[in-house]
């Protein structure tokens, strides 16, 4: 895909290296002391297409290490796309098409050469449907990862109950790791879900929309874990709930579209999003007079 | 006061109801042996289809004068479809039960464990058996087996995990092959490699004819199959960094396994009582043969077409008796296939 001068000249103007300091200082005053490691996801000049349909324009949105951030926007705006160009899942549905870069740690996840398997095991997805894998347990289930990439750990059970103990969900099963993972119920297995994206530790954790074939018990148990989380790895979730962004992020975009590619409107610190935002569109969005 | 509720089925039928079907049901049964006996007709299917079609008139007559044409046109409707099934189950019914009425006969106790060498067609029933046939049977079903399983998921996996550029042709040109007539698959043998090349009857050319035959229905119910497995399943084993051949053997496959047994189910029923290419390359020995690369071998099929031809009471009996053995394993099969597929993938 080749980069139009346009959006060059955009992507140059609203990176925010300022507000970006802030969001770190921030977040390293409210949890001490922060295990994220590396400078981030960065988001550069992103345009995406489904065959000959352009779905997203140039997308430029910085997530510092250790923050979370929300997307939020009406249906159809891209925000799901726009995750999945982070991880390099939009590939996989034919007809695709992207432009831009995304850097991990500085590094371009789209060079020639990248291992995308590696990237995807360093950017982790969380899916909208919770989807364990029906012929494995619980418990491979949660190992499941590092079979799938062949990686090799020195202490499997210690491994499988950290990562279920921090999606929460260790309490529930730990007598019955060797269930189905179909048997659970829906929050849980999206819980399950999480946990398998923590067992091959990734920096950047995505998730779709995950709670939002969950109940408001099963939803709060899994911001609980987003929170917890996000003292260890860089947080982005798209919801459609704006009293969870309000809730779980530290910033939040407002992505939207008036019938053309979907575009992102307006970044800030959640708590500005919410009181004091500065495009009318993102207010009218928040306030609940449209979408 | 509280009234204690019993539970009730207002749109069950009553009595009077039933009593009156059933009164519709015995002037139809009258009618019918009446309307025969009085024309030319003859036979079962003469009485079977008048008492149909009487039975219908009778009940959307009277459902016409009390309830109106709407009534009378969906009980006719109905009439219709309760015969397209007895119509469908009838020839089935009637082949089971003269399998089994004639192939009782025929079993002994040495069936299972004599061969054909010692005995002749007329020699009494209790001489002889079908050892050879159904070791002859497993050993073309098992090299079947052997080179359609790999071919027919694979094929599988390339239409529906690749999907590669020729997925469309080969989609086509599998389901086209479903519909070869098996003696096409037996002749291509015989010319392209029995005559040409081994110039000997044996188990492996009639399993080379069978694989054609079972590749695409291996093929085509395992497209079905994988067709059936959550795009999500893919994604998820995908974005956890697993190579595409990594998701596909780890989590694809294993979340299809039952559909995929049923699948090979469904290949072998579709070949175990293959006859043609069986008569033109396996030869039909009545002894046993160990050796399946060469020399000539019996089948159940083969039996059952040898036993028929001798013409002898004691060889017929033996062909009925084979047809009993041979229908009894292909329906275990069907059994074991309904079985595997309908225990649901556990979500």
């Amino acid at each position: 895909m080749i980069q139009t001068p346009e959006s060059e000249k955009e992507m140059s103007t609203s990176a925010q290296p300022s507000s970006l300091a802030s969001v770190a200082n921030a977040k390293q005053a409210r949890t001490q002391p922060t295990q994220a490691t590396g400078t981030g996801l960065e988001a550069r000049g992103i345009h995406a297409w489904f065959g000959k349909n352009h779905v997203l324009a140039n997308i430029n949105l910085d997530f510092a290490a250790g923050s979370v951030t929300a997307l939020i926007g009406p249906s159809g705006c891209g925000k799901s796309t726009f995750i999945r160009t982070l991880n390099r899942m939009h590939e996989f549905i034919p007809g695709a098409a992207m432009a831009g870069e995304v850097l991990l740690d500085g590094k371009e996840v789209y060079a020639p050469g990248v291992d995308v398997t590696k990237i995807r095991l360093q950017i982790g997805m969380v899916f909208q449907k919770p989807n364990p894998f029906p012929s494995m347990t619980i418990g491979e289930n949660v190992l499941s990862g590092l079979k799938l990439a062949q990686l090799k750990v020195e202490n499997k059970d210690e491994l499988l109950e950290s990562c279920l103990v921090r999606a929460g969900l260790w309490n529930e099963v730990k007598d019955r790791l060797d269930a189905h993972g179909g048997s659970l119920s829906g929050g849980q297995q999206q819980r399950l879900c999480i946990a398998r994206a923590l067992a091959v530790s990734p920096q950047v954790l995505l998730m779709d929309e995950p709670c939002s074939a969950l109940d408001p018990g099963s939803t709060l148990r899994i911001e609980d874990t987003i929170r917890e989380l996000s003292d260890s790895m860089t947080i982005v979730i798209v919801t459609h709930n704006m009293q969870q962004a309000a809730r779980v992020s530290d910033y939040t975009a407002f992505f939207l579209s008036d019938g053309g590619p979907g575009e992102m409107i307006e970044v800030a610190r959640t708590s500005e999003i919410f009181s004091q935002p500065k495009d009318q569109r993102t207010e009218n969005y928040v306030t609940g007079r449209f979408g | 006061m509280t009234a204690v509720a019993t539970p009730q089925k207002p749109w069950a039928k009553r009595p009077v109801d039933r009593i009156r079907e059933f009164g519709f049901l015995i002037a139809a049964v009258i009618f019918a042996f009446g309307f025969v006996a009085a024309t030319e007709m003859k036979g079962k299917l003469a009485y079977a289809f008048i008492f149909f079609v009487a039975y219908g008139v009778f009940t959307s007559t009277f459902a016409f004068i009390s309830r109106g044409a709407p009534a009378a046109k969906d009980l006719l409707i109905s009439t219709l479809v309760s015969l397209g099934a007895v119509l469908t189950v009838l020839p089935i019914a009637s082949i089971f039960f003269t399998v089994l009425q004639k192939g009782l006969p025929g079993l002994h106790f040495g069936l299972l464990t004599n061969d054909m060498s010692m005995a002749t067609s007329t020699d009494p029933i209790a001489t002889g058996g079908i050892l050879h046939a159904i070791t002859g049977t497993l050993t073309l079903v098992t090299l079947a087996l052997f080179m359609s399983v790999p071919i027919g998921i694979l094929t599988a996996l390339y239409l529906t995990e690749v999907k590669g550029r020729f997925a469309g042709p080969i989609r086509f040109l599998v389901q086209a092959m479903s519909g070869v007539p098996s003696i096409v698959a037996g002749l291509f043998i015989l010319s392209a490699i029995l005559y040409t090349i081994t110039k000997d009857y044996s188990a492996l050319m009639g399993a080379l004819a069978l694989t054609i035959l079972m590749i695409p229905t291996i093929a085509r119910t395992s497209e079905e199959v994988l067709l059936l497995i959550p795009n999500d399943l893919r994604e998820a084993g995908t974005a956890l960094g697993g190579t595409q051949w990594r998701t596909v053997a780890m989590i694809v496959l294993p979340a299809a396994r039952s559909g995929l047994m049923t699948a090979i189910i469904l290949g072998v029923a579709r070949i175990a009582g293959e006859t043609a290419p069986i008569l033109l390359l396996t030869g039909g020995g009545d002894k046993v043969n160990p050796n399946p690369f060469s020399g000539s071998v019996g089948s159940m099929p083969y039996y059952i077409w040898k036993a028929f031809n001798a013409g002898s009471p004691e060889a017929i009996t033996r062909a009925w008796a084979g047809l009993l053995v041979l229908m009894i394993v292909v329906l275990i099969l069907f059994l074991a296939a309904r079985a595997l597929s309908n225990r649901k993938v556990s979500q």
